[in-house]
């Protein structure tokens, strides 16, 4: 194996650790020809460098920018996906949830980690935590706080569970103070955290 | 866990736009996507697999939410072995899925990591 793989052996692990599990499995999975290590690093590279929430926020841009694509997102998400050219193989159903005064959603998958891949790159390590997954569906408002994220009493809060059928992207309030800003500008303003729905979008006034 | 494109295939996402401009937001909000080398490969092997249609996402799936559950459930009668590591539950999924299609013996890949571990500390290829 190389190094650039991550297999240096520089320490030592016992065989359950995962750094020689992981190298096990890989390496007879590449004897038998039925993995290949190249398009495993061009897989890792993909994740790390060209995808991430960076094409999620130009769809939320894009939608603050112009009212006929903000409703054909909330209608048909992935007719817009697909005339964006945002791809993938197995790309499956997506829907885009609204933030607006009064109604604030949030996004969970309380089974597993399911995320919109190809919209926002891999979740964050709290997307995944057995914690986030179980509070906030039982007391979202006391995670967001939390999360540095108050809400109005008064606002409703959905939560939306993702699954296989079904994943889900928030679309965030567009700031006050950024009339007139071409999508390029707004896009600099959609995080992440705002995309799953644990946010606002960042302050103009911040930027 | 969700699909994504199969490694083979051609870059999957138009983002040219963005690239290199002042105004490329943020990629990853400072949190890196893979924390050790080994999270990575366990990622790429998976998708790797996915790709070549050995398995699908959604059977991969349900290894991963049994991997989990399988944690909870330790974690919550305090006999976790291991504190939580999502990649870990992620490598578990994949021995299982590899297993059940019959990729590779249990006993294969255990022969070998027992191997691995024999090797001296300091040992480089």
């Amino acid at each position: 194996m190389h190094d650039e793989h991550g297999h240096g052996h520089h320490e030592h692990h016992d065989a359950s650790s995962p750094e020689v599990r992981v190298e096990a499995l890989e390496d007879l999975l590449v004897e038998r020809g039925l993995a290949d290590p190249e398009r495993i690093d061009a897989t890792i590279r993909r994740f790390e460098h060209d995808i991430g929430p960076m094409i999620g926020a130009r769809l939320v841009a894009e939608a603050w920018a112009d009212a006929g694509l903000r409703q054909r997102l909330l209608t048909d998400a992935d007719a817009v996906v697909a005339d964006m050219d945002i791809r993938g193989a197995e790309i499956e159903h997506i829907e885009v949830k609204a933030n607006e005064p009064g109604v604030h959603n949030v996004v969970v998958c309380t089974l597993c980690s399911c995320y919109p891949w190809a919209l926002l790159g891999l979740p964050p390590n709290w997307y995944k935590s057995p914690e986030y997954r179980a509070r906030v569906v039982r007391e979202p408002r006391a995670v967001l706080a939390e999360m540095g994220f108050e809400l109005d009493p008064s606002t409703e809060v959905r939560i939306w569970d993702s699954s296989s059928e079904t994943r889900f992207l928030v679309l965030p309030e567009r700031p006050a103070g950024t009339e007139g800003w071409p999508a390029e500008r707004l896009a600099e303003l959609v995080t992440r955290d705002s995309m799953i729905g644990v946010a606002h979008a960042a302050d103009p006034g911040g930027h | 866990m969700r699909p994504i494109p199969a490694a083979t295939e051609a870059p999957p996402v138009s983002i040219d736009l963005l690239e290199g401009t002042p105004a490329a937001p943020p990629r990853d909000n400072g949190e890196l996507v893979f924390s050790e080398p080994w999270q990575a490969r366990a990622f790429g092997l998976a998708a790797d697999l996915v790709g070549s249609g050995h398995f699908t996402w959604d059977e991969f799936r349900e290894h991963l939410i049994e991997a989990i559950s399988g944690w909870e459930t330790t974690s919550a009668s305090g006999d976790a072995a291991e504190p939580w590591e999502y990649y870990r539950c992620w490598l578990t999924a994949l021995e299982h899925a590899v297993g059940e299609r019959g990729l590779l013996s249990g006993d294969a890949v255990a022969d070998r990591a027992a191997m691995y571990a024999s090797r001296p500390a300091g040992h480089d290829h």
